[in-house]
């Protein structure tokens, strides 16, 4: 049992880290949910590809430099510390690719990835509807068969749909056999966010942009070669995209251990012996962050899975960023309400207890499947 | 990159949880708690058998040379049986501080203890001690044992202790008294663990309003909070064994205090009016995890030490 860097894994640490600091930007960008963000976070994947940083775990054909998870937590680490900016593509690289990977053809692992790790074609997640939410699986939105064309034609609404409003794809179910039980019969769609009948609405997130939008569908087609996974397995192949979400893949510690040595860096500046507590919770918990992910990659080089452990993994992260948040801005004390960068990650840090599934599902995952308690009735079915 | 115990350390963890398992250590603290210490001192040996107390002791002076993650490995499984007496004392703390013959006799199985004022200001079962000291600013000291007074852990015997002489030391006591603070963090992550499993089974089989009470949100969501808090936990105890600087050990003493005592509370309040009796065997891991949680070090002195690690550096 260690917590050893290898010689290679410190080399490639040592070339993320030379290489970050000679290209992160000075100032933060503006953010990625208004137009220029948007452009300005886009040129920075292209730069983050053109060394190879922007999938550093895939494989070299895709741009990537086939980096084992450890090299990935490590870039992550480095990434973050770096200050660099957030990644417009996350929703693609992170949620998507693993799928497409696991359930794509070959055609489509071609058609999909490069442009997906460039940065040149950003993916908007389509996953909740007005009537399902955590009950993800009465999802009401259709796909017809239409045998003629090859495909099928897709009618409906989803909505908080991340990235929405600018992205170019976009990803989700859709029931395409209204006969079969709740969740038999869906079918995982992959779509370009400007096909004729799709149209987009723009919702403004509590910080006033437009992080998310409202996607409705009106007769969309969609070819047979732009469905992921088997018609009608929809659910399975959705599902690893949500053990992703939950998991590993797009919180990693780098982000939180920044974070924390950032709030100690700011309560050196303004010191309040009220406040130490909070800050040491703070600094443990993004530490028992970084130590458990050791743990899971571990497991997961040794042939593990993520399963249940991914709720665990994402009630802790996303309170942790909650905690994290408002103990700056209590250090900040009245200038907590005025614009900086920990009020944005504090308003953006609200939103974790809620996606990827509500940390009350979570802890019913938790209950249920590590535990082992009895599940609760539901209530009426459809 | 290896955090994960290996095969060899799981197989020692395993071991000694079989042989606690076999050892209906329910009777053993109970008996020790009033006053019967013959059967935990017949668990001592056994124990120190399978090199419990010898762990922290080079080779050459008759220990196992192993690393802090056997010990924790060993105090989990301690923890998890409540299993009594000056465990952390004598394994963690004087193990590592004393010298010479004493610390020989200790990895042969002796029962020692020691007081360290001010974060342990009593010998913790001197009763049954060979020998007894106490931490002084020039080192250990043997003491001789003055009254008894009354834990909230029944298994627990405390005793006021006054220096004597000066006693052979390795002069380590600073890192004595952080494998003591890991050592009780660990034993409390076994408690944790013991109680959130009790807590589990009972909620599976007591049934109100027609269904098993575990299948209700309000019970599943207080379970659930308690397996994430261990799970977190535990790799801060394993990354302190890992590399036991003063701030990891705190962060693990920290951490495994809070996650053992929302076990403890959320056990109680799970278990109803049953858990809050003494006849009913949770009341020995509840006790024992409030006086762990202050023991070798409050949070608050814990807390004190990581700010001061940080803001300082």
């Amino acid at each position: 049992m260690d917590l050893q860097l290898t010689e290679s894994e410190l080399a490639f640490q040592a070339e993320a880290r030379a290489w970050l600091a000679a290209n992160v930007p000075n100032e933060p960008l503006p953010s990625m949910d208004t137009e220029e963000g948007w452009r300005l976070h886009q040129e920075w994947e292209a730069r983050l590809t053109a060394d190879r940083w922007s999938v550093v775990s895939w494989p070299k054909s895709y741009h990537g430099r086939e980096a084992s998870l450890v090299e990935w937590v490590i870039f992550e680490e480095e990434y973050y510390r770096a200050g660099a900016p957030g990644r417009v593509s996350q929703n693609g690289i992170f949620l998507l690719a693993p799928i497409i990977f696991d359930h794509g053809t070959q055609e489509q692992q071609d058609r999909f990835l490069p442009t997906m790790a460039s940065g040149e074609k950003i993916w908007a997640q389509c996953w909740s509807e007005p009537e399902a939410g955590s009950d993800l699986a009465s999802l009401k939105s259709t796909a017809r068969r239409d045998d003629e064309r090859g495909g099928w034609v897709l009618n409906g609404q989803k909505i908080w749909c991340s990235r929405a409003s600018y992205a170019h794809w976009g990803f989700g179910l859709f029931r395409s056999d209204p006969s079969a039980q709740k969740h038999a019969g869906l079918t995982y769609f992959l779509f370009p966010m400007d096909a004729e009948g799709i149209t987009v609405r723009p919702i403004a997130q509590l910080d006033g942009e437009a992080g998310f939008a409202e996607v409705f569908y009106d007769d969309v087609f969609v070819p047979d070669s732009d469905v992921l996974g088997a018609p009608g397995d929809g659910w399975r192949v959705a599902m690893s995209t949500a053990g992703n979400e939950r998991g590993l893949s797009l919180r990693s510690p780098g982000r939180f251990c920044a974070a924390a040595d950032r709030l100690v860096d700011l309560y050196r500046e303004r010191p309040d012996v009220r406040m130490g507590d909070a800050v040491v919770d703070a600094w443990i918990k993004a530490e028992a962050y970084r130590l458990y992910t050791w743990g899971t990659v571990t497991r997961l080089a040794d042939g593990g899975e993520m399963g249940a452990a991914g709720s665990v993994n994402k009630v802790w992260w996303s309170e942790l960023d909650i905690a994290l948040h408002e103990t700056a801005l209590d250090l900040l004390g009245p200038e907590a309400e005025v614009e900086s960068r920990w009020l944005d990650g504090y308003t953006f840090a609200l939103s974790g207890p809620i996606y990827a599934g509500t940390n009350e599902i979570q802890r019913n995952i938790i209950a249920e499947r590590i535990l082992g308690l009895p599940r609760e009735p539901k209530g009426a079915q459809r | 990159m290896n955090f994960e115990l290996t095969d060899e350390q799981r197989a020692f963890g395993d071991a000694l949880d079989k042989l606690l398992v076999s050892a209906d250590t329910v009777a053993v603290a109970r008996a020790w708690a009033e006053g019967d210490t013959g059967p935990g001192l017949a668990l001592w040996s056994r124990l120190a058998e399978q090199g419990v107390t010898a762990l922290l002791v080079p080779e050459e002076a008759g220990g196992m040379d192993a690393t802090p993650v056997e010990l924790v490995v060993a105090f989990e499984a301690l923890g998890r049986h409540a299993v009594p007496g000056p465990w952390v004392e004598t394994a963690a703390y004087l193990a590592t501080e004393l010298a010479g013959a004493a610390r020989e006799a200790i990895a042969e199985g002796a029962v020692a203890t020691v007081a360290v004022p001010p974060h342990t200001p009593y010998a913790l079962d001197a009763d049954v001690a060979a020998q007894v000291y106490v931490a002084a600013s020039d080192g250990v000291r043997t003491a001789t044992v003055g009254e008894q007074v009354g834990s909230v852990d029944l298994a627990r015997h405390l005793f006021r202790v006054e220096a004597g002489g000066v006693h052979d030391t390795a002069d380590r006591a600073a890192e004595a008294f952080d494998l003591a603070a890991l050592a009780t963090a660990a034993q409390l992550l076994g408690a944790g663990e013991r109680v959130l499993a009790e807590a589990v089974t009972y909620a599976k089989q007591r049934r109100q309003f027609g269904r098993e009470i575990g299948s209700y949100q309000a019970i599943k969501h207080q379970l659930a909070d308690v397996r994430i808090a261990l799970d977190f936990a535990r790799p801060l105890v394993l990354g302190a064994a890992v590399e036991p600087t003063p701030r990891a050990v705190s962060a693990a003493k920290v951490m495994a205090g809070d996650a053992a005592y929302l076990a403890s509370r959320t056990a109680l309040q799970v278990h109803g009016a049953i858990g809050y009796t003494q006849e009913f065997d949770l009341s020995i891991w509840i006790t024992k995890i409030r006086a762990l949680v202050t023991a070798w070090g409050t949070p608050a002195f814990h807390r004190a030490r990581i700010l001061q690690s940080l803001v300082g550096a």
